[in-house]
């Protein structure tokens, strides 16, 4: 008897729901994140447009939609949810990969670049959140060791005329031109504005740092990263050039030319490829720049921002493992 | 005053203290039925001194601790006791509760006798009329006070820290004590800190009641104490964080705040000591406040323990429609009820009506890394809980799963809404046991 009469004042409440604590969430989210990111290289997209006109548009296409069907199918392979693929991360690779791909470039390679991307970059680790490298970078050594021509053929943007033979990316005009000592160095001006010849998001420092702006504002991005980077690149090409200036570019220039702007705010921040402790981040951001400016300085290619990444990549699961913060109140035994 | 000092990490929740922070403490009209559990704190439950038909008076000890670790209950009214059985309680299990039918009376307890000069107590008659008045931590932990009044004699305390932070969202019954009360609470701590022999008083609170900070230090004058002003940041007033704000010291992994010379007292358990020692007023009432956006008129109500969620929730107007979600202390660390019958405990610093959004999809762990940053233990969540889910437990254990204070920033801060809270307190819960069936 008394069970029912329970039972119909429980009736007779509202029903609430039983949840674990915190009630409260940020509002922040994965999806909005990638969306931010994708926002912030607007400008950068902009003006690889700008600079390099329908083959742009095209590449970017070609790389975005090829990335966005190749996450698609593979989620319908894994039976996971098709609609994971709008949840901006597959977007971000393709956009990505694109912004460092050469503006001549066949999209037929582009495309080939965006599947291996997400194919073998990210989905065969387990998809979002899974992967050791940078699913972008992983898309470009692929062109770059499957291509090494067109990879490395660069056209003038539309704005300057140049003879086409001859013409070079300030970075390959440094290191087989011996740029320095010629006294043709790119002017630090074109390098900021984005009056050179590279790869499409490579172009103008300019918009790429407003977009890096932007995220870093948001909080989007670890400023720990790019700090890192740019802090031991100028570091070791400014030891270099201070000890023979005749040879060596300045640091100022190492930081403008190349994908180092790219690179440094866009893939090595990659959350997640890049580590989760400060430790872990500061050797990581460190190490990248180093090993680029070992490569610029005297490896065989003239840019190395793609490899640095790559390499680093490689040693996050151990900084993450093996670079535990100290817990409050622990005490550490002495070694 | 100068000072103003935080921790590290932590989070800024909307704050949302406007609803009831300029409300003064309402007395809610004792209910018709008081229910009153005898498991409202930290350790074993109380043993029932009352059975169905007796007759009893306010404040009268209904259930007595049989254990170091537990506290006696008193009835919050007078009038008979209709029944000892299992209750459904806050905890989400049920308790053996002692069920009393109000007179309306109020007849108190001959048992009840007041102190004109509680200062002349000995450090032994306080700690023995809190541990009788049943008085236990107010914040929400609802540890017995008497047993924190009683460190070990190898771990001397120096400071007494009063926790006046209410860090959590929503939450202003302690800041309309301070302000209502300064003279209670500060005289309680005096107490408390004689109880202890430390040497001084620290209030802490955060800059987001400077009134309240005001109103201690103007009552300061004639006692070895002070008041510090501390950032608004959740969660400033979880014991270790608040420890470490203040004085800088760390209490080790494991241990408790006077293992670093520091006794830590919510201002309400501190104003509870005073009514204890000064008019042996047993604990039978709480401060509360009732708010949220679902809740018609939020107010902060001084509340009979027992008292049903239903008699608070309509002394407050009724729930607004599409209320579905109703807990008991902070959004932060409280417990989602199922029930308006639920009855207040010793433990709830308040009820917060809200209207829940659906339970969102977990996303893959992208290793962004913010639970990492916002975290006050300094622990690496997303770790701990790849740790529990593949069920590692030494390993979960070594990268500080038990460390977790369950404060919740993880969580909240966790883009792909992964229940990072959730997982480690399983984590908590199997390790524990698995330590206890080891030890066995």
């Amino acid at each position: 008897m008394k069970e029912t009469s329970q039972n119909k004042e429980t009736l007779l409440q509202p029903t609430f729901v039983v949840e674990s604590s915190p009630h409260l969430r940020a509002k922040d989210t994965t999806p909005k994140i990638m969306y931010r990111v994708i926002l912030s290289l607007l400008p950068a997209v902009g003006a690889s447009i700008y600079f390099f006109r329908w083959r742009a548009v095209v590449l970017i296409l070609v790389s975005v939609v090829g990335a966005l069907v190749t996450e698609a199918l593979f989620l319908l392979a894994r039976r996971k949810p098709v609609t994971a693929v709008l949840d901006g991360s597959a977007a971000i690779t393709g956009l990505l990969l694109a912004l460092t791909l050469p503006p001549s470039l066949p999209p037929g390679m582009a495309l080939l670049g965006a599947v291996i991307a997400i194919s073998l970059g990210k989905q065969v680790y387990g998809g979002l959140g899974h992967n050791i490298f940078n699913p972008a970078l992983v898309g470009r050594a692929f062109l770059q060791a499957a291509f090494p021509v067109a990879m490395t053929t660069w056209i003038p943007p539309l704005m300057i005329k140049v003879d086409l033979a001859t013409f070079a990316t300030p970075l390959g005009n440094l290191k087989f031109q011996n740029a320095v000592a010629q006294g043709t160095l790119t002017p630090l001006r074109d390098l900021f504005w984005g009056n050179v010849g590279g790869c499409l998001g490579e172009t103008s420092a300019a918009a790429l740092l407003l977009g890096a702006l932007y995220l870093l504002i948001k909080k989007t991005i670890d400023w720990r990263i790019p700090a890192g980077i740019i802090l031991s690149l100028s570091l070791f090409t400014g030891l270099f050039w201070l000890a023979n200036p005749r040879v060596y570019a300045p640091p100022q220039f190492h930081l403008l030319a190349g994908g180092l702007i790219l690179g440094a705010f866009f893939m090595a921040t990659d959350m997640v490829t890049s580590p989760i402790t400060p430790a872990g981040t500061w050797i990581y951001a460190l190490g990248i720049g180093l090993v680029i400016g070992v490569i610029r300085l005297f490896g065989g290619l003239p840019e190395g921002v793609m490899y640095s990444i790559l390499l680093l990549n490689t040693f996050v699961p151990l900084f993450n493992l093996y670079l535990r913060p100290r817990i409050l109140g622990e005490r550490r035994k002495k070694q | 005053m100068a000072r103003k000092q935080t921790f590290p990490h932590g989070i800024h929740p909307p704050e949302n203290k406007e609803l009831t922070e300029a409300k003064p403490i309402e007395v809610l009209p004792p209910p018709a039925k008081v229910f009153l559990p005898l498991q409202q704190h930290f350790g074993a439950p109380a043993a029932a001194l009352v059975k169905k038909g007796d007759e009893v008076f306010l404040g009268q000890k209904i259930g007595e601790a049989k254990a170091l670790f537990s506290a006696p209950v008193h009835a919050s009214v007078s009038g008979k006791v209709l029944s000892v059985e299992d209750y459904i309680h806050p905890n989400g299990y049920p308790a053996l509760t002692v069920i009393i039918a109000n007179d309306g009376q109020d007849r108190p307890s001959p048992e009840i006798k007041g102190n004109d000069d509680p200062f002349s107590l000995s450090p032994e008659e306080i700690k023995q009329k809190v541990k009788e008045a049943g008085v236990v931590g107010l914040g929400g932990a609802a540890f017995p006070t008497a047993v924190k009044l009683s460190p070990p004699k190898d771990k001397p305390v120096d400071t007494l820290v009063v926790n006046g932070c209410e860090c959590e969202p929503f939450l202003t019954a302690d800041h309309r004590l301070m302000l209502e009360s300064p003279e209670e609470i500060i005289k309680g701590a005096e107490l408390a800190r004689r109880a202890v022999g430390a040497s001084r008083i620290i209030f802490a609170v955060e800059d987001n009641k400077p009134d309240a900070a005001l109103s201690l230090s103007q009552h300061l004058a004639h006692y070895p104490a002070e008041v510090a002003l501390l950032k608004t940041k959740y969660p400033q007033g979880a014991e270790k964080n608040l420890v470490y704000a203040l004085l800088r010291r760390e209490v080790p992994r494991g241990g408790l705040p006077f293992d670093v010379g520091v006794l830590v007292q919510n201002v309400g358990t501190a104003k509870a000591i005073w009514e204890a020692c000064a008019l042996g007023k047993p604990l039978i009432e709480r401060a509360i406040t009732v708010t949220g956006p679902m809740i018609k008129e939020p107010k902060n109500l001084l509340v009979r323990l027992g008292t049903p969620l239903a008699d608070v929730v309509a002394f407050c107007g009724g729930l607004n429609d599409g209320a579905n979600l109703l807990i008991l202390g902070g959004p932060m660390m409280g417990l989602a009820q199922w029930s308006l019958e639920i009855p207040v405990i010793k433990g709830t610093s308040g009820i917060i009506a809200l209207e829940a959004t659906p339970p969102e999809e977990e996303l893959s762990c992208i290793r962004c890394g913010r639970c990492v940053a916002h975290c006050p233990m300094r622990l690496v969540p997303t770790q701990i809980v790849k740790f529990i889910q593949a069920e590692k437990w030494p390993e979960a254990e070594a990268w500080g799963a038990l460390d977790c204070v369950e404060c919740g920033c993880c969580h909240f801060v966790c883009p792909s809404r992964i229940r990072l809270v959730h997982w480690i307190r399983l984590g908590k819960n199997t390790i524990t046991k698995l330590k206890r069936k080891k030890s066995a």
